[in-house]
């Protein structure tokens, strides 16, 4: 493991216990993520990449393994400037903003937990950022689109100032024509504020447009990682993510119909 | 086309009064569908699901739906009651929606439901029932059709529900499917097993089939001709192999603001809307 990476993972084993058997989400995964890069966790439903996201914010606790970020070991609970230097932004804006609270408040709530002052000219700047305006401020939730939400989920995040954004599939519920704005929206943050961020997804194409390097997971594991280049020329070493690769690309029709 | 088309819509329009205002939901489409694979893509109240419902007779009041023809094997559309639509839904013309966790009944087994479609479809045939429903789950490629004909919805993953789903839907041995996003809550794996059986069906009892998806990889791949909707206007209709390669500035725009694996962009083209698109 290089002594450059914000954060490192190594051999991270997520286990839920029910009443049934104990379900092995994570197993043995390990990756690290050099300050300012962005990398990708893809995969199926199930393939746990979600797992690894929440147990690195702290969501979940890991059974096994070690997070490392900036080189010290995470504990069981994240201290106050853990949390503040990791923030997190789910898929779906309209589940992780309360809908009866205002833009405004929402923007308000972390800075209260952190006892950071000059809230008003920070929200109004954390709302500058994400290209949103003071005619948003007041409004609920369901009066913005699901872009304008998904900004707002954005710059809640941002309003912290923290290094590492967490990401999953931060556009999966939205409109391609939106994704593209969001997307957009990301890669001007990362440069302005040298963000390093976690980017889970299943749209192969979009981790592609965002990150530099990537991991395949498959049932709790990664299959293979590899640069961007290598998901581009579509020729990865493992029959998996070749599979997933040529899925998708699309449909491909048999041109002579066999009885099966 | 030598043969008559399946559907023939001309004029489609789908208005829905409200206390503030009017919404046009669908404005003047005209399209007809053969035996073939027509995809209609478009954004999120671009209309293309209200379309497919309307095809239905799905479009509950305060929804009105008017057009200048709607026919579906020369047989008016416009002029079916309640008892009609009974008649026509289901065996002639069918639907599959999104998400099979919402659209099958959790507390009934599979196997059951299908039945119970089947029976409904054809009453006096109802020994049939059960052969007819593990011979439709074996034709969607459910390896175990007898351990899936037992089991409950929540017992299935999605790719397997959305099998369930289209085998009950095809029990009624529709002339017109039209699927509604069936392939969007999926894995792109499963995605593609479950277009190769509609692919199939469509092939081999040539079926004609409406596919709605915001999707333009999957439509401009699995289709063959593409609808594309705008504020509820087909702006652009097209072979699906040709969709790359689109006219109309609204379809260019869309295409452009997709990411891309065979074409990396440092920044994603954003859609600029232009008014004059709804002119």
């Amino acid at each position: 493991m290089s002594a450059a990476a914000k954060i490192a993972v190594d051999g991270l084993e997520v286990t839920f216990k029910g009443s049934g058997k104990p379900v092995r989400a994570v197993q043995g995964v390990s990756f690290d993520v050099a300050e300012g890069a962005a990398f990708g966790l893809v995969g199926e439903s199930g393939s746990g990449k979600s797992t690894v996201l929440k147990a690195i914010a702290g969501l979940i606790a890991p059974s096994a393994g070690a997070i490392r970020l900036d080189g010290g070991s995470l504990g069981a609970r994240r201290t106050p400037d853990e949390r503040k230097a990791m923030q997190y932004v789910f898929q779906d804006p309209y589940g992780s903003l309360h809908p009866r609270q205002t833009v405004d408040r929402a923007l308000r709530e972390p800075l209260a937990i952190h006892r950071i002052a000059d809230a008003d000219a920070r929200i109004q700047e954390a709302l500058a950022g994400v290209g949103l305006d003071a005619r948003h401020r007041y409004r609920f939730p369901h009066q913005l689109s699901g872009g304008q939400r998904q900004r707002v989920a954005i710059a809640r995040a941002l309003i912290l100032s923290p290094s590492i954004l967490l990401l999953d599939e931060p556009t999966s519920a939205l409109d391609v024509s939106v994704q593209a704005e969001i997307l957009n929206l990301l890669q001007r943050l990362r440069t302005e504020r040298s963000l390093t961020m976690i980017f889970v997804s299943h749209d192969l194409a979009v981790v592609a447009h965002v990150c530099e390097t990537l991991a395949i997971m498959r049932e709790g594991r990664i299959v293979e990682r590899m640069p961007v280049e290598t998901l581009r020329a579509g020729d990865a070493d493992q029959a998996y993510s070749r599979e997933l690769i040529a899925a998708s690309r699309g449909y491909v029709r048999r041109e002579n119909v066999d009885a099966r | 086309m030598t043969e008559a088309p399946l559907l023939d819509v001309e004029g489609l329009d789908v208005v829905y009064a409200g206390r503030e205002g009017t919404t046009h939901a669908v404005r003047d489409v005209t399209f007809t569908l053969g035996r073939e694979r027509l995809g209609i893509v478009g954004e999120s109240g671009s209309g293309k699901s209200t379309t497919g419902r309307a095809l239905l007779g799905l479009i509950a009041p305060p929804g009105v739906v008017t057009a200048r023809k709607m026919t579906f094997q020369g047989e008016d559309l416009r002029a079916l009651d309640d008892e009609g639509w009974q008649a026509m839904r289901g065996r002639r013309l069918s639907m599959v929606m999104q998400d099979p966790k919402y659209s099958l009944n959790p507390v009934k087994p599979i196997g059951e439901q299908i039945m119970e479609t089947f029976r409904l479809h054809n009453p006096g045939r109802a020994g049939e029932a059960k052969g007819r429903a593990l011979a439709m789950l074996e034709a969607v490629r459910i390896r175990d059709p007898h351990a899936v004909f037992a089991r409950y919805p929540h017992q299935l993953s999605g790719g397997m529900g959305q099998r369930a789903m289209i085998a009950m839907m095809l029990i009624g041995e529709p002339d017109v499917l039209v699927a509604d996003e069936p392939t969007s809550a999926l894995d792109v794996t499963v995605q593609n097993e479950v277009l190769r059986i509609l692919d199939d069906l469509v092939t081999a009892r040539g079926m004609g089939l409406i596919f709605i998806s915001h999707n333009l990889t999957v439509v401009s791949s699995f289709c063959d001709r593409v609808l594309v909707m705008y504020a509820g206007r087909v702006v652009e209709s097209c072979d699906a192999k040709a969709l790359d390669n689109a006219k109309h500035p609204y379809t260019r725009a869309l295409l452009a603001a997709a990411p891309r694996l065979d074409d990396p962009k440092a920044d994603l083209s954003v859609v600029v809307r232009d008014p004059a698109w709804l002119a």
